[in-house]
């Protein structure tokens, strides 16, 4: 957590001597607070106050990397308990289990099915992120489904085995992708602690109680094995929901480093729609990776885009660039239609006029993110601005008609806006999902 | 390890949904929301003494633009909002259904305030669950018909809405005067929210009897901005601000079934349904709206689970 000035002055040896440059130890503290200067121009700051200020400027949640290129997953860093007070930042890995008692084809059916969950939304790309291979039989068994699912899927892994060997022989396969290792326990704890060190992968630690978690990740540290993933186990919902939001309080409020970790969570229900409900949960509550079983592209589709809506950035509503979109075959008859540069606004506008199968222009007015009726509200979304956008994206020059759609929302400005831009104006539907209807009823 | 307990100052008020005999009304049992004394779920912190509910939504006229998934399980009973009642109390086994009274609206069929009135007593006697009833949405209009149905459910304890920052005074004193709970909308904005409230207890009306509508976006439309106003809202109640410590009602059906998803496909629409009525509540939503009798089986399951029942 980061300290505050006075925080850091007590840290310092108080003497005023103005070696660092500033006039008191006071003013010097206070610029290492802004981290405007670094620590080293004081000659005199005691070992344990310089351990203190550098463990001070560590993310309090650490930054975990599993896999490699293009499939690295991260996740951590987290920095706030409620997402309107910055943001979260590193959104959950989403992985699938697949046992290593089916048979090898049925792996290689589900992992082509897994491969192809990639789903486009407002602009961004969503993409599931782990597969993770749990073990149920022998060691070779185990090994040779590591084997098969590397060689059929670019994703990260998870090695779920408890058996050390299983393990060992795996990661002589899979090791320089980076997987992650479940689960060092109380039991095993000194043998996979070195698994981890030698291979250089990151290890999910388990334990029931945070107490004793808290210990475990202490004593690896201690061997210094610091990439760290945390697990408290099976629990019921609202217990898994108290052991997230505890791990994240203790961790970004009282600074304990012991549990400042991401989180995994697996999801362990039959039924499908628990499965998918728990999982929801969780991506909500704080979780760093969740695993499921459910392949189903619906369910899938609905986790990625509740992780794309609770990560996005309450302060920055994703925007497009302002200009003119043609979509589909356009000529200079197709019709032009007004909307805002919102993402969510522009996408489902844009998705709808596909739809129609009518080729039209979209015309996105620069509403610094601000979707219709907010815009309107905030005078962001005005005859003035849209006038201006006509006028700076060439609008006329593209057509031969003189007509304007606008969302039906703000026909009250459609006499205004003739008047400014000189365009006749159409009142478009209220909803998106009325265009396709409006469009090919449109007469130009 | 000393955990981090917060010690907040203030709980959600409780609203009472319903009155049976003994109360002055005829339902068969009430339905409580709110009372929680901390976060979602946290039970170690506070107690969270009700779960959230889910409400099956009935229109007075049948539905227009419904999906087709839905159509399977209501078709046969969309011309008879009295039957579409019974049906989902009886097969569906609702506990609390919310009439939209759409029918009223000026182009959708015009019904007149009589008409509703009379619809809305004949459903008291059809079913014995507590009601919520909600307007056409054309403002004029609800001023004609709430305050008729509010006089024919006296003594009910029905909840009826919305009341807008705008067009609150008529709904208000009508729900004072016939014992009812009132729905507060406002546009994913705290201080609006507030400020209703405000407006509303000054008439008179405690703010026990009132439900906020933070208005909602479904998943992928919006969700997170209600997601984060519910958040911010309750944060602010639990620490002790009197005005926003209303339980929160969530449209999520009619938010859901009218996506893209939604229309793609049934099963899409379903889970759409589920997962934007499953952040909510992890947001507060003490109240739920929904439409898909299957969703709502699974969302009470979900409930279940949550609140420590075992399937
Ligand atoms: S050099 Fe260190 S001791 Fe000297 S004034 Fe600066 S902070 Fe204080």
């Amino acid at each position: 957590m980061a300290l505050s000035g006075l925080d850091i002055y007590k840290l310092l040896p108080k003497t005023n001597c103005r070696e660092c440059g500033f006039v008191t130890c006071l003013a010097f503290a206070m610029q290492l607070a802004k981290k405007a200067v670094s620590m080293d121009k004081c000659p005199y700051l005691s070992i344990e106050a310089k351990r203190t200020l550098a463990e001070s400027s560590l993310p309090a949640i650490k930054l975990i990397a599993i896999g490699e290129g293009e499939n690295k997953l991260e996740v951590g860093n987290e920095t706030v308990m409620f997402r309107h007070e910055e943001k979260f930042h590193h959104p959950p890995g989403l992985g699938f289990i697949i046992e290593d008692n089916l048979d090898d084809s049925a792996i290689k059916k589900k992992l082509e099915k897994i491969n192809q969950l990639k789903f486009e939304r407002i602009g961004q790309e969503l993409k599931v992120n782990l597969i993770a291979i749990r073990q149920n039989k022998d060691k070779n068994r185990f090994v040779e489904v590591v084997k098969l699912v590397a060689e059929n899927t670019p994703l990260a892994l998870v090695l779920m085995s408890e058996d050390l060997a299983a393990q060992e022989e795996a990661l002589k396969l899979v090791g320089v992708r980076r997987p992650l290792i479940y689960h060092a326990t109380q039991d095993n704890l000194a043998d996979f602690a070195q698994l981890s060190k030698d291979r250089a992968v990151p290890l999910v630690v388990s334990a029931k109680e945070l107490e004793l978690l808290s210990t475990l990740t202490r004593e690896l540290n201690n061997q210094a094995v610091t990439e760290l993933v945390i697990d408290t186990g099976k629990k019921p919902i609202a217990e898994k929901i108290w052991d997230l939001t505890q791990i994240r309080r203790l961790a970004l409020r009282k600074s304990q480093r012991s549990l400042g970790y991401p989180v995994l969570v697996i999801v362990d229900a039959d039924d499908p729609y628990i499965e998918t409900t728990e999982a929801a949960t969780y991506i909500s509550k704080y979780a760093g990776i969740v695993l499921i079983k459910g392949i189903e592209v619906e369910r899938v589709m609905a986790l990625l885009t509740l992780r794309q809506n609770i990560y996005s950035d309450p302060q920055k509503p994703l925007q497009i660039e302002p200009r003119v979109y043609p979509v589909g075959q356009v000529t200079n008859k197709s019709p032009v239609l007004v909307t805002t540069n919102f993402s969510l606004t522009y996408y489902t506008v844009l998705a709808e006029v596909e739809a129609s199968k009518v080729p039209s222009y979209i015309v996105s007015v620069d509403t610094e993110g601000m979707s219709v009726l907010t815009a309107w509200a905030a005078e962001k979304f005005t005859p003035e601005k849209i006038t201006d956008s006509i006028n700076k994206f060439n609008v006329r020059e593209r057509v031969a008609h003189n007509q304007l759609v606008i969302p039906g929302y703000v026909a009250v400005m459609s006499g205004d806006l003739e008047e400014k831009s000189g365009w006749e104006v159409v009142v478009g539907p209220k909803e998106a999902a009325g265009i396709p209807a409006f469009l090919k009823n449109l007469y130009l | 390890m000393e955990l981090v307990l917060e010690r907040w100052q203030q709980e959600v008020s409780i609203v009472t949904i319903g009155a049976t005999k003994e109360e002055g009304g005829t339902r068969s049992y009430v339905v409580r929301v709110g009372g929680e004394k901390t976060l979602p779920f946290l039970f170690p912190e506070g107690e969270i003494p009700y779960p959230p509910v889910i409400a099956f939504e009935v229109w007075d006229i049948a539905p227009s633009d419904w999906s087709t998934e839905l159509n399977k399980y209501y078709g046969d009973v969309f011309n008879d909002p009295l039957a579409w009642a019974e049906k989902c109390v009886k097969q569906y086994q609702a506990k609390i259904l919310c009439i939209r009274l759409q029918g009223a609206h000026p182009d959708f069929g015009n019904k007149t305030s009589d008409e509703e009135a009379k619809l809305i007593s004949q459903l008291l006697k059809k079913v014995s669950v507590p009601l919520i009833i909600l307007g056409c949405g054309d403002d004029s209009k609800d001023n004609l018909i709430l305050p008729a149905c509010s006089q024919a459910t006296k003594g009910e304890r029905c909840l009826i809405g919305d009341a807008v920052q705008d067009n609150y005074k008529t709904l208000t004193a009508s729900v004072l005067a016939d014992g009812h709970n009132i729905i507060a909308e406002s546009p994913i904005d705290v201080n609006i929210a507030k400020q209703l409230n405000i407006l509303i207890s000054d008439m008179g009306l405690p703010l026990e009897r009132i439900v906020i509508n933070p208005t909602i976006g479904a998943l992928g439309y919006g969700l997170e901005y209600a997601y984060s106003i519910m958040e911010r809202a309750r944060l602010a109640a639990l620490s002790g601000d009197k005005t926003v410590a209303s339980p929160f009602i969530c449209f999520v059906g009619q938010e859901a079934w009218r996506t893209k998803e939604a229309k793609v496909s049934g099963e899409q629409g379903l889970i759409w349904e589920v997962i934007t009525a499953t952040a909510l509540i992890q947001a507060g939503a003490d109240l739920l709206v929904m439409r898909h009798p299957v969703a709502i089986e699974k969302m009470n399951n979900y409930i279940k689970t949550l609140m420590g029942v075992s399937l």
